[in-house]
């Protein structure tokens, strides 16, 4: 059994408990909600575009740490980057928390606190909802669209 | 009765619970042990663990000579034949049902009230009819009733619950009416372990003459159960949540009713002749039994029956009653700990929320520590809506549990709270 401050990181700690960009933007160019059905883990992502690039991202929702702390993480994270530079960001976090082919290959930065995460095989969709939704945000184009983890 | 029997009965369940004793009837735990890790499981709402007894009786009914019921004239067949009837009146017993012919196996709890919705309820079920359950039930208590009145047009009506969890019996009083064809109420709630007043509701619908299904699935494993003298139209509960096997469970339904009722589904052992123009089919209960059962799950089944039987259903219930409510007391002195359901009367669940800490980063914390309890909606989402909550945690104890465990959770819990103070 690794030990719980694996998993439960200072920086995941703080981010549940004040997470950053947490807010709606009414007038967001896209949007998209996520759901995890089996632990009825909701969340919403806000994105404005400038060109092909991410200009701002906000998120409200409702969860366990590991899902509100990887929200407000991932707002920080792709706040600047471009459509395929975000869609590539979470193809390595995804495989950070998977042990996949990419994993240790980049720096994630603050996004490595979840690491921990890959011993709890229960809890990788709570660390990956916000970011499918993201995704469905990014892929939707205009309007509102919603992400499963199922 | 015999007053010496009696009184012979009531020293026995003045007798503690050996809880040691008990413990090392269930191989699962000295594995555990064994391995060098901690077991402290409080899921038994959700399934409990199986004692020696049933191992060996499921293993005994392959290791013996596999053979199939009700046909053959073999000794494997007979043999599968008794074992599986066995079980039945075993079942009968366990119940007090008056007849063996009053049990029909099923899949689970699960099935046996998709087997009232469909054979008893459809049939009887018109636009405008209503059937009532109540706010505290199972999804699997809701939702069978909920596509049988869709499909007829008819209401699902819902009996009030009040803040501490506790059902509001008047309210059902308002419910029944003319157009009311069938109550269906839990006996223990699975999510906040609320015991019903189910002697008092089942009274209510007969006086007014309308069918009662009591689902039995969080409250057999808990103490003694008469449908005899509860009065009840049709009761269900599961194998897998009374130390028996998963895939098997009973439904007790009143004889008038299943003669009345048609079959569930179709096929080899529920009939009694068959040709391409007609089909005659068996009486109950193998009316309700196509093809092959589940043998093994029934015979193992029995044996968890007769192993709880074995210990005293009275006792069993002082034992776990001791536990949980040093664990209700114990939570309730935690600052930051809030009790979901402080009911009148609680049996083997206690859910809980902690102030700022989600119920699945609890649930994993509590699982590191060696202690498995369940996070989540529990599948009672209009449970968790009444009271505001995506979910709670729950722990929830069985006839192995002891005071220690009780401990070992309150003290997980504390942790929790300083990880995430």
């Amino acid at each position: 059994m690794s030990d719980l401050r694996e998993l439960y990181q200072e920086v995941i700690l703080d981010h549940n408990k004040r997470p950053r960009n947490f807010e709606e933007l009414p007038d967001a160019e896209r949007r998209a909600t996520g759901h995890n059905p089996l632990c009825g883990d909701r969340v919403e992502v806000f994105l404005d575009l400038e060109g092909d690039r991410v200009r701002r991202v906000t998120f409200q929702g409702a969860g366990c740490a590991i899902s509100q702390a990887s929200a407000s993480l991932m707002t920080e994270a792709v706040e600047g980057k471009t459509l395929a530079e975000a869609e590539a960001l979470f193809e390595s976090f995804h495989d950070l928390l998977t042990d996949g082919p990419t994993a240790g290959a980049r720096d994630l930065g603050k996004l490595e606190a979840f690491a921990g995460v890959k011993d709890y095989p229960m809890r990788v969709k709570c660390a990956t909802l916000a970011w499918h939704t993201l995704r469905e945000a990014l892929r939707s184009g205009a309007g509102a669209a919603t992400a499963s983890t199922e | 009765m015999n007053p010496a029997l009696t009184a012979t009965a009531a020293a026995t369940a003045r007798e503690a619970l050996d809880a040691g004793r008990v413990r090392a009837d269930f191989p699962c735990f000295a594995r555990w042990r064994a391995a060098g890790d901690t077991l402290v499981y409080l899921d038994n709402a959700a399934t409990t663990q199986k004692p020696q007894a049933v191992l060996d009786a499921v293993t005994e009914v392959y290791a013996g000579g596999a053979g199939n019921i009700h046909r053959g004239v073999h000794r494997l067949s007979q043999r599968a034949t008794e074992a599986y009837e066995g079980a039945r009146e075993t079942v009968r017993c366990f119940l007090g049902a008056d007849s063996a012919d009053d049990i029909v196996f099923v899949r689970g709890a699960t099935e046996g009230i998709n087997l009232v919705a469909r054979s008893f309820l459809a049939p009887r079920l018109t636009a405008g009819d209503e059937v009532v359950v109540s706010r505290m039930e199972h999804h699997a208590n809701i939702v069978p009733w909920q596509m049988v009145c869709e499909e007829r047009g008819a209401r699902l009506r819902v009996i009030p619950m009040g803040p501490e969890g506790d059902l509001d019996l008047d309210a059902l009083e308002d419910l029944l009416g003319d157009r009311t064809r069938l109550v269906a109420v839990t006996q223990v709630s699975n999510a906040l372990g609320t015991v019903n007043p189910i002697g008092e509701i089942v009274t209510a619908c007969r006086r007014r003459g309308v069918p009662i299904l009591v689902d039995g699935a969080q409250a057999v494993v808990h103490g003694p159960v008469d449908v005899a003298t509860l009065g009840c139209d049709f009761y269900v509960f599961s194998g897998h949540k009374v130390y028996g096997p998963s895939g098997v469970g009973a439904l007790y339904a009143r004889r008038e009713h299943l003669e009345s009722m048609p079959p569930y589904q179709g096929g080899g052992d529920m009939i009694r002749s068959v040709s391409f123009e007609h089909t005659d089919f068996a009486p109950p209960p193998q009316r309700f039994e196509a093809g092959t059962p589940n043998i093994e799950g029934a015979v193992g089944l029995a044996a968890a029956l007769d192993y709880l039987s074995g210990l005293g259903l009275e006792r069993v219930a002082a034992h776990e009653a001791g536990v949980l409510d040093h664990a209700v007391r114990r939570l309730s002195t935690l600052p930051g700990v809030h009790l979901v359901g402080t009911p009148k009367e609680r049996a083997g669940v206690v859910s809980f929320v902690l102030d700022g800490v989600h119920p699945h980063d609890v649930g994993t914390i509590l699982d590191a520590r060696g202690v498995a309890v369940r996070a989540g909606h529990h599948c009672a989402q209009p449970v968790m809506d009444f009271f505001g909550l995506p979910a709670t945690t729950r722990a929830s104890f069985a006839v192995y549990s002891t005071v220690e465990e009780a401990d070992a959770l309150v003290d997980a819990v504390a942790e929790v709270q300083e990880i995430f103070a």
